[in-house]
């Protein structure tokens, strides 16, 4: 590879060259200002605008190698990527100013270049993540955003339950990370190559199959399924949800899990497909049954999260089971195979990015207020904080998909690509599913409205800056419930994989 | 027939600005939010005697757009691709017909007579009328809805509402009552769901230029021209899921009527809700699940409605008896007119299972009826509990002396209750009964069915002995009779249940050529299907 190509090939990653920037940019900053944090939010925030203006750009990107002299490289550039990172870089953004209100942060003041920095690794992490078409760099990225993200989830030190989550973090990650790795060096024992492209053309060859690739293929699954908490490998989200930061929680229950789905998927269809039919629908190779693998495992994320959600007394485990049960919804959408499916995928998140950020920016905000996160001292806010109730109600009414919120029209759309595909009895369980989240969603409006407070509570006003925030993720929830073309028609201009 | 001015959008969003405007008054105008309400739907009747003037008693409706009415037609979601890949077009697409009138002017009186009776609401009062405007809005887009999603929408936006009205402002047990509402219905809606996406995926329209798209108008879906070849639940397709899929949509609207065995639900939320929004529970609600199955069922699936007619008119039975036998078991004055309400939709269900017009027009005639007379019945449960707040029909006697005029008004919904000659329910049990008559299949289920009738006569004649007559309890002597306010509830409602025992064919002539039609649809469609085969 010569100098000029490599020169070239550097306008495929622009995204992330200004995210290393940033990177930089906030730790000299932090240096320089010493005791004065407060320019860094900004920074950070400029630096994802500038960030997603090179995203953008990608999504005219049809069909480019990341390599300029016409070899396939580790990374791509595509449509497809392109929606992961922007939901990726409006989490970032709502996520500094979730941080700038979040008092759990606010103590850690003279730490804030560390935060900072840390959460820009993730974004790193995560832009490598939704783009790489190459083992080794799907394992290195993984490990970048799993890295910081352990600290992160331990960043308030002092707090018992802070420094619990990122044990448990680190151990079921390492251990996650490893076995994946196996799975890696077992398929490049096999082939000799670690591009997913090139392993697709070797995977057309006769001799693949067995028990060995199926194993692989496994293991590969284990650590990306741990990313995105689907079952059996969700063992750490409660924990790790619970006693995170709420900020971290809440990136980590968006940003984290889309960069997973995204490597999830590119994995799937680049690495195994044969065909894509006329109606869309994907071929795979006569390999690994994921179709089957990816049904049992969704019913079981959502049946599972849905299910453990019904117990919990802590909103913020009560979130963390509702997002794997989310999980499981979003599975069923690669599990159709199609690319209807694809695009529903696209459509749910980027709606459950809007309802889960603004359910988690609530309890923060009460939990600022009333300092509790439990569901039993909700008692009676519908009549103290009327706004950040009502706020609350329609992020929590719109995860369970009830018309005419936005959360109704993922499901619709997921439902549709289902019922497209033919696979009713799956359908069905995914709806009783629905309505069984009815009852845990429910019972948190059921004790904020139905339960007056003991005593008389005082009115409590919200911040201009929070007031601000939640009317963001309040628009379109309302928006995209009534009026949907909009969305759709980027899902579906987003379909667009590297050499689909 | 297309119309000039959108009265149908207008009296369906009317409440969503009221709702705007009492949210946005101060939370110490409560009386000001409460007359407000009472104008909007006040306004809403008016729309609907506006409607009436202008409906044309000739046309049918049912199966064929060009002869709804009031029809407003717009493309609110439009998608487009290629023809397998997310192209999605939904309209807005209101329009009435004979089906729907009735119902339009039934949510009409029932919400504004329930706004009226809700002026005794202390608590919340702001939040209370807000989420009934929101409500109203659901009803009456539920009634003059064409297009299934736009159906589904105003279906499912009714839910929250009443699981919050049920819930803050209702009684001692206003949780379980609440959340077994909401559970109830949003299983019955989300099979709903899933009929209407196969449906969806197995019909064709044809645009103006001449493709082929996807479509949710039901009108569209009752056409068999429209099916495509290979959807799931198109008739066409020989592994058709359309009997699993009907069983899906029958269960999903069974649950709102409510019919055995999902009515357990009913009692509750009707013991533990306000007495307005029992009200409108019973006087609208409860409507939704029999119109639901007229209006998508029917037309939509009518070869194996014509397979199921017996059962359906099994489980009406079933209904009728059952509920009374339940209200006779009854100790709460409320609860009885509860299961009174599951005896009598079963009515609904026998005349619908009659298939024939005068079992069909004998339900809808039945459905409008239930709704005046049920509501009525509801208020004066109201009336009671506020003067005495128990509701025990053993804690009363001998109110006839203490409360004369209330009383009166009391024998006359009893009666109609009962069916006596002159009084509304009459005439559309009898329609029922003939028409369930008429029809081979089910004879022997309607003469069983008859034994309610007595059953009822039993309970609300036994009822009125025990709260109305013999010698007054000394507590109750200082009881006061009807108030101007409840005079204003009781009075309209007395006049449509004796205007419509009289004169019965104000109604029955509004309904009767859409019933033909549909009747007519039903027999030709059974033709059409039994021709195609795979069933």
């Amino acid at each position: 590879m010569n100098f000029q190509s490599l020169i070239n090939s550097l306008q495929y990653i622009k995204p992330e060259i200004v995210i290393a920037v940033v990177i930089v940019l906030v730790v000299t900053t932090d240096l320089i200002m010493g005791k004065n944090k407060s320019l860094l939010p900004w920074i950070s925030i400029a630096g994802l605008i500038v960030a997603s203006f090179f995203v953008i750009e990608q999504f005219s990107f049809k069909a480019v190698s990341s390599n300029a002299n016409g070899s396939i490289g580790m990374i791509t550039a595509d449509p497809f990527g392109a929606f992961f990172k922007i939901i990726v870089i409006v989490s970032s953004i709502i996520i500094v100013f979730f941080s700038l209100s979040s008092n759990e942060i606010k103590e850690a003041f003279e730490r804030h270049g560390e935060y900072y920095t840390l959460i820009f690794g993730m974004i790193l992490g995560m832009f490598f993540m939704i783009s790489s078409a190459d083992l080794i760099l799907i394992y290195l990225s993984i490990e970048l955003l799993s890295l910081s993200s352990y600290i992160l989830a331990g960043f308030t030190k002092h707090s018992l339950r802070n420094s619990e989550a990122s044990l448990k973090y680190i151990i079921y990650g390492g251990a996650s990370s490893g076995i994946m790795l196996f799975g890696i060096s077992i398929i490049y024992g096999l082939t000799g190559t670690t591009n997913l492209y090139l392993l697709n053309s070797f995977f057309h060859l006769p001799q693949f199959g067995g028990f060995i690739f199926w194993l692989a293929c496994i293991l590969i699954f284990a650590g990306i399924g741990f990313k995105i908490s689907a079952a059996p490998f969700h063992f750490w989200t409660p924990d790790v949800y619970e006693g995170a930061p709420i900020t971290i929680t809440a990136y980590l229950s968006i940003a984290s899990k889309a960069a997973g789905f995204a490597l999830l998927i590119r994995f799937i269809k680049v690495t195994f497909i044969d065909s894509v039919d006329a109606s869309g629908y994907w071929q795979l190779l006569n390999l690994i049954d994921w179709k089957s693998f990816l049904i049992l495992i969704s019913i079981l994320t959502m049946t599972l999260g849905n299910f453990a959600a019904l117990w919990q007394s802590n909103m913020k485990r009560l979130l963390a089971y509702s997002s794997i049960a989310h999980a499981g919804y979003l599975l069923l959408g690669l599990a159709v195979l199609s690319d209807q499916g694809l695009i529903a995928i696209l459509i749910y998140f980027a709606i459950y990015a809007f309802m889960n950020l603004g359910a988690f920016f609530v309890v923060m905000i009460i939990a600022n207020k009333i300092g509790s996160e439990e569901i039993d001292d909700y008692k009676g806010l519908g009549y103290s904080m009327p706004f950040l109730s009502f706020s609350i109600a329609v992020f929590l009414i719109s995860l369970t998909g009830i018309p005419p919120t936005a959360g109704f029209i993922a499901k619709l759309y997921l439902f549709i690509a289902l019922v497209d595909a033919k696979m009713i009895a799956v359908a069905v369980i995914a709806l009783l599913n629905t309505v069984v989240s009815l009852y845990y969603y429910i019972k948190v409006l059921k004790n904020m409205y139905l339960v007056r407070p003991e005593k008389e509570m005082p009115a409590v006003l919200v911040s201009p800056a929070a007031f601000a925030m939640l009317i963001v993720l309040l628009v379109p929830i309302f928006l995209f419930g009534i009026y949907f073309t909009p969305l759709v028609n980027l899902a579906k201009s987003s379909i667009g994989l590297m050499g689909f | 027939m297309y119309s000039s001015f959108p009265v149908l959008s207008l009296i369906t969003f009317l409440p969503v600005i009221g709702m705007i405007i009492v949210l946005a008054l101060p939370k110490t105008r409560g009386t000001l939010v409460k007359s407000i309400t009472i104008l909007i739907t006040g306004l809403q009747v008016v729309l609907a005697l506006i409607i009436l003037g202008g409906y044309d008693y000739s046309l049918a409706g049912i199966n064929d757009a060009s002869s709804f009415q009031f029809i407003e037609k717009f493309r609110w979601i439009n998608i487009s691709g290629f023809s397998w890949i997310g192209q999605i077009k939904i309209d807005y697409f209101l329009g009435i017909d004979g089906l729907s009138v009735p119902m339009v002017l039934l949510t009409a009186i029932i919400t504004f007579i329930a706004a009226i009776s809700s002026w005794n609401i202390d608590k919340s009062v702001k939040g209370y009328f807000a989420l009934f405007l929101l409500l109203d809005t659901g009803m009456m887009g539920v009634f003059v809805a064409l297009d299934f999603f736009l159906f589904y929408i105003f279906w499912e936006l009714m839910l929250l509402p009443m699981y919050f009205l049920i819930g803050i402002w209702g009684g001692p047990r206003k949780e379980y009552a609440a959340i077994k509402f909401f559970l109830y219905t949003l299983l019955g809606s989300v099979f709903i769901l899933l009929v209407m996406i196969g449906l969806y995926f197995s019909t064709y329209e044809t645009l103006a230029d001449g493709t082929k798209v996807f479509t949710f108008n039901m009108l569209a879906m009752m056409d068999s021209a429209n099916y495509t070849a290979g959807g799931i639940l198109s008739p066409l397709n020989p592994s058709n899921l359309r009997f699993i899929a009907y069983i899906a949509l029958f269960v999903g609207f069974a649950i709102k009527i409510p019919m055995f065995p999902f009515h357990t639900w009913l009692p509750d939320a009707h013991v533990e809700a306000p007495t307005a929004i029992s009200v409108i529970l019973a006087g609208v609600l409860l409507k939704m699940g029999t119109y639901g199955i007229l209006r998508v069922s029917y037309p939509i699936f009518p070869e194996i409605t014509r397979d199921l007619i017996w059962y359906i008119a099994l489980f009406g039975m079933i209904n009728i008896i059952y509920g009374a036998l339940c209200a006779m078991a009854q100790k709460d004055f409320k609860k009885l007119i509860a299961y009174s309400s599951v005896s009598h939709m079963g009515f609904v269900m026998l005349g619908m299972a009659s298939l024939n017009t005068l079992g069909i027009s004998g339900a809808i005639l039945q459905m409008f009826n239930h709704g005046t007379i049920t509501a009525m019945l509801f208020l004066i449960v109201g009336v009671v509990y506020d003067r005495t707040h128990t509701r025990g029909i053993d804690d009363f006697g001998g109110l006839a002396t203490q409360m004369p005029v209330y009383t009166g008004f009391t024998t006359v919904a009893f009666f109609a209750a009962i069916g006596l000659p002159g009084l509304s329910g009459f005439i559309s049990e009898a329609f029922v009964f003939l028409g369930a008559f008429g029809s081979d299949l089910i004879r022997v289920i309607t003469i069983i069915s008859t034994l309610g009738i007595l059953l009822g006569a039993g309970y609300m004649l036994w009822t009125l002995q025990r709260v109305f007559l013999g010698g007054l309890k000394e507590k109750w002597s200082g009881l006061k009779d009807l108030n101007f306010r409840e005079y204003a509830m009781f009075i309209p409602l007395t006049v449509i249940i004796i205007f419509l025992g009289v004169y019965p064919s104000a109604m029955l002539d509004l309904m009767s050529s859409s019933v033909n039609a549909m009747v007519k649809f039903m027999n030709d469609a059974q033709i059409f299907y039994s021709s195609v085969g795979g069933f």
